[in-house]
């Protein structure tokens, strides 16, 4: 382990964003995971797409529980706000953080463990408030950070490395997830950061919920023959259902796509996610339909990947609350306390 | 020396109405208790009720007392026994000479045998179906007819009665004369029937003179409204639940902004109370002044992020409004039986700075300070009331705000200040006062820093080396120095010459104040020292070391907070005598003059 931070020198090629900033002031500590952990690719996609976004990193929160997943956010954009809660309960700090103060940028980072066994009700909850924010499942189906323990998505017949056979049916976090009104679902690859740097794009532009659920795999304790979440193991059963194209506000939508292929999304800041269907039939604004889908395909053995789903209608927890833009905090204190005479008449009515 | 148990006298005596819960009795009580209060005579209100919707037994209690003893009194002078189910033992609680009044719609002289004590039969079932035709109205005007009844056996001034149901009928006159001629009857009937007054009676005073009638949770909501709390976070909990009702109808009114109609607070129903902390702390974090209400079983739930909250020096306003345990014990009877819980909540090396009003009044005051403390002390703070001030009506001095306060927002950089650091380390004491200055997240591209519940160093970095770390631990445990200083200090009274005292807390107040007058006029003299808050400060072990025999009066069974004393001073255990109520209800001046009578006989005999 080491904490010698890197000097921020940026190579002069280095391609530039709008705040004049590149690549590398997205940048946080040295990671400590192990070589090759698949957390570590989604960090770098996070990277990418913060800096592709050109978002201030002081006017981004990075959020996360505990486990190997949850170390990331000290991983990246060190000048980003952290917040590294207690395990599984990181929903909850990011709906108060969220609720005083809307205007930053969020992006929780979870694991399997942390969020679909111990934090499984607060996470639940969150999405029920459609809180707004990003929120990514590094999805290894182990505890890493405790050994290898088989997590709540580990797959019936997956075999551990010391070779215990799970039976326990898994928690799919996008067919959960479908089920109680998530407003923005995705699933991806840590090793595909082609489809992942635009989900992460979309996901922290989603006025709302946003979460992606990324098969990360455990190189120590979950890459073995038998894991149903190895390198090897999903490269060879992912199929790719949507792939999604993020267009900033202001810029036209250059690609060409084949006609009845592309489909525009209008997100709320005015930026576009442009779905291409890889498989004609599908529809990610249907919830039954991507509910049978994500089914049939799983039956067959196969992982379907992409831009699951998405509903950019539904009001988030500030809408519904009514709140006034800006931090809570800097409301100017007579306009949240009532002075003295108030009180005298709030009184009168106790006599 | 024993006290004798004094005879009801006029505006000295306790009247007790026990009736079934869900019938609508709350507005006659309160009434009773409203009218007592405007002809100018101190009151109190007690609310017995079951952890239950509709169909249980449920008393109210008024106490009336000219001197200004409002503590639970332990004796019942007049009963309203309108519940069959409990007139057994409705009639064995009456006091020797005291009266009790029934429904004699269906007679009852044979269970009601008590040759000691008045019977005082109204048909107020008859009277009702007489003069009334709708079934719902007969069963609410049954209760609010038996307010007439004891207008003229306690000769409660009419007028305001009528003033009263003025107000609360303004707006339904058909209701107004229904209850008016209730009322009426009532009156006409006692009148008839009985030699009114009793020889207790109500009299006109001039006591309640800028005071006013209210409970602790809705003081402890206009404590949060006016110390500009931002964010609300709870889990419903008796009997805490109606703190966040009242904040909420407050906001709803008073924080509306006028211009926008946007809703300048925001307030979460969280999933549970692991929930709501955690809100709290993430709002806390972000800057707004947060909070949550809860009870015993929520503060248990809640401690992994307690601890949280006191290593990474978060700010957090936590109200525990406490009931009986242990587990969930029972729900609607009140206790103060998590101090210890409360001041280590949480693994690891832990404390918590705590606060204890006594009353309603103290609670509005206190609630303010909380968010002041927490703020300063980037800590989570714990406000412990009980159910008793929480739900029952207490008459108060009139809650005042000093327009020109500000909040004490703690050491907070602003964007320029951060500007003009050459680099902000989060965990750096600069002053030796043992607290760090903060940033809040966005406000300067140089504020960043990582929150983490690891182990961590001064710079806010994550650490595993035993001098950094214990350099942290040791700083939080001077930050804890620095709190004393901020406490409040404790109410005292004194007399130097005087070695033995009392020392209190919270909603004890009331009854070892009522006992200690009475223990003054059987001859012993005792001084008095209520704590306000944890840690404790000079003040308390001041009065320690200066007495040779302290009464440490509690509602808990095993002397919580003499268990605190011992521990955080520097006291010798045997000089302090623990004085235990711990039944449920609340705490009354006589099982306090018990608690002293025992130690006294003990020191006697030995
Ligand atoms: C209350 C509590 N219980 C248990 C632990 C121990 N613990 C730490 S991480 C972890 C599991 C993490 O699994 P996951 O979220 O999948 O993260 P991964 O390490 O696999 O990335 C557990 C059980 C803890 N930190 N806190
Ligand atoms: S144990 Fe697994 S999850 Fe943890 S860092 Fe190593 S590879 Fe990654
Ligand atoms: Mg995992």
């Amino acid at each position: 382990m080491s904490f010698i931070t890197k000097p921020k020198v940026a190579h002069p090629q280095l391609p530039r964003n709008e705040l004049n900033l590149t690549v590398r002031d997205y940048e946080g500590a040295m990671s400590t995971l192990c070589a090759g952990c698949g957390h570590d690719s989604i960090t770098g996609a996070i990277m990418q797409a913060a800096f592709e976004l050109a978002i201030p990193p002081y006017r981004m929160a990075k959020l996360s529980g505990i486990g190997c997943s949850s170390k990331t956010p000290a991983y990246f954009a060190s000048a980003s706000h952290g917040f590294n809660t207690v395990h599984g309960r990181m929903p909850s700090v990011a709906t108060g953080a969220n609720a005083a103060n809307p205007d930053l940028y969020y992006i929780g980072v979870s694991g399997d463990g942390d969020t679909l066994s111990i934090g499984l009700g607060q996470f639940l909850h969150a999405v029920r408030r459609n809180l707004n924010m990003l929120y990514l499942i590094e999805n290894n189906g182990v505890y890493g950070l405790t050994k290898g323990q088989f997590s709540a998505s580990a797959d019936v017949g997956s075999r551990a490395k010391k070779g215990e056979t799970n039976q326990q049916p898994p928690i799919d976090p996008a067919l959960t997830l479908l089920a109680t009104g998530a407003t923005f679902i995705a699933r991806s690859f840590s090793g595909d950061r082609e489809q992942l740097v635009p989900l992460i794009k979309a996901g922290l532009t989603h006025r709302g919920f946003a979460v992606i659920d990324v098969i990360s795999p455990c190189v120590t304790f979950n890459d073995h023959e038998g894991s149903t979440k190895s390198y090897e193991f999903t490269r060879k059963h992912a199929m790719t259902a949507i792939y999604a194209d993020f267009v900033p506000p202001a810029r036209e939508i250059r690609a060409q796509y084949a006609a009845g292929e592309a489909m525009p999304v209008q997100m709320h800041d005015g930026s576009q996610i442009v779905l291409r269907k890889a498989d004609g039939a599908y529809d990610p604004t249907d919830r039954v339909a991507a509910f049978e889908y994500i089914q049939t395909h799983q039956k067959a053995g196969e992982i379907v990947t992409g831009l699951l789903y998405i509903d950019e209608t539904k009001p988030d927890m500030h809408e519904l609350a009514n709140t006034p833009p800006g931090p809570l905090a800097s409301l100017p204190f007579a306009k949240v306390c009532p002075g003295n005479k108030t009180l005298a008449s709030i009184q009168s009515r106790l006599r | 020396m024993s006290i004798v148990s004094k005879r009801p006298q006029d505006n000295d005596f306790t009247l007790k109405i026990g009736n079934v819960n869900g019938t609508g009795s709350a507005s006659a009580n309160s009434m009773l208790m409203k009218s007592l209060f405007r002809m100018g005579i101190p009151v109190c209100g007690k609310n017995y009720f079951p952890s239950n919707i509709q169909g249980l037994p449920t008393w109210y209690e008024i106490r009336v007392s000219a001197e200004g003893h409002l503590a639970r009194s332990g004796r019942v002078d007049l009963m309203v026994a309108m519940n069959a189910e409990t007139y057994r033992k409705d009639h064995a609680d009456v006091a020797p000479a005291g009266y009790l009044l029934y429904d004699s719609t269906w007679p009852r002289s044979q269970l009601f045998n008590r040759t000691d004590i008045h019977i005082l039969a109204v048909p107020l079932s008859r009277i009702c179906n007489e003069n009334f035709n709708n079934a719902r109205s007969r069963i609410l005007m049954k209760n609010i007819m038996y307010v007439g009844v004891l207008a003229a056996l306690l000769d409660l001034d009419m007028n305001i009665i009528k003033q009263l149901l003025n107000e609360q009928f303004a707006a339904k006159a058909s209701l107004l004369d229904a209850n008016q001629k209730a009322i009426d009857l009532g009156f006409a009937y006692a009148k008839e029937n009985f030699s009114c007054p009793l020889p207790f009676r109500a009299r006109t005073l001039d006591k309640t003179r800028d005071h006013i009638m209210i409970d602790g949770n809705t003081t402890a909501a206009l404590g949060c409204l006016y110390a500009g709390a931002t964010v609300g976070a709870w889990y419903p909990i008796t009997p805490s639940t109606s703190l966040m009702d009242a904040f909420k109808k407050f906001c709803d009114k008073y924080r509306k902004d006028p211009e926008t109609g946007k809703a300048n607070y925001c307030i979460i129903q969280a999933e549970d109370e692991l929930g709501a902390i955690g809100m709290v702390l993430g709002a806390s974090w972000n800057g707004a002044r947060s909070f949550t209400p809860t009870s015993g079983p929520g503060i248990s739930l809640m401690n992994e992020f307690l601890g949280y909250g006191y290593f990474t020096e978060i700010p957090a306003v936590v109200f525990d409004v406490q009931r009986c345990g242990p587990s969930t014990g029972m729900p609607t009877r009140t206790q103060q039986a998590d101090l210890m819980a409360c001041a280590y909540a949480s693994h690891g090396d832990t404390r918590h700075v705590l606060l204890f009003p006594a009353n309603p009044e103290e609670a509005f005051y206190q609630a303010v300070q909380a968010f002041d403390l927490a703020e300063r002390l980037q800590t989570p703070v714990i406000v412990l009331t009980d159910l008793d001030i929480g739900m029952n009506d207490w008459m108060c001095r009139d809650l005042k705000w000093d327009d020109s306060y500000q909040p004490d927002r703690g050491k907070v950089l602003t964007a320029e200040q951060i500007a003009a650091l050459p680099k902000f380390n989060r965990y750096t004491d600069t002053d030796g006062d043992g607290i760090a200055a903060r940033t809040l997240p966005g406000t300067h591209p140089k504020g960043a820093f990582f929150t983490r519940g690891s182990g961590h160093n001064m710079y806010g970095a994550y650490t595993e080396d035993a001098a950094e770390y214990q350099a942290v631990v040791d700083r939080l445990r001077r930050k804890f120095d620095t709190a004393k200083e901020l406490m409040p200090t404790a109410e005292a009274d004194i007399d130097p010459k005087c070695r033995s005292g009392f020392l209190t807390i919270g909603s004890c107040d009331n009854a070892v104040k009522e006992a200690r007058a009475q223990l003054a006029e059987s001859g012993l003299r005792l001084n008095y020292l209520r704590v306000k808050g944890f840690p404790f400060g000079k003040d308390v072990q001041d009065y320690l070391d200066s007495h040779d025999r302290i009464y440490v009066v509690e509602q808990n069974r095993d002397a919580q907070l003499r268990s605190l004393l011992m521990l955080e001073t520097r006291v010798d255990p045997n000089k302090l005598v623990p004085v235990l109520h711990y039944d449920g209800l609340p705490i009354l001046a006589r099982s306090v003059v018990d608690g002293v009578n025992q130690d006294l006989a003990r020191g006697k005999a030995a």
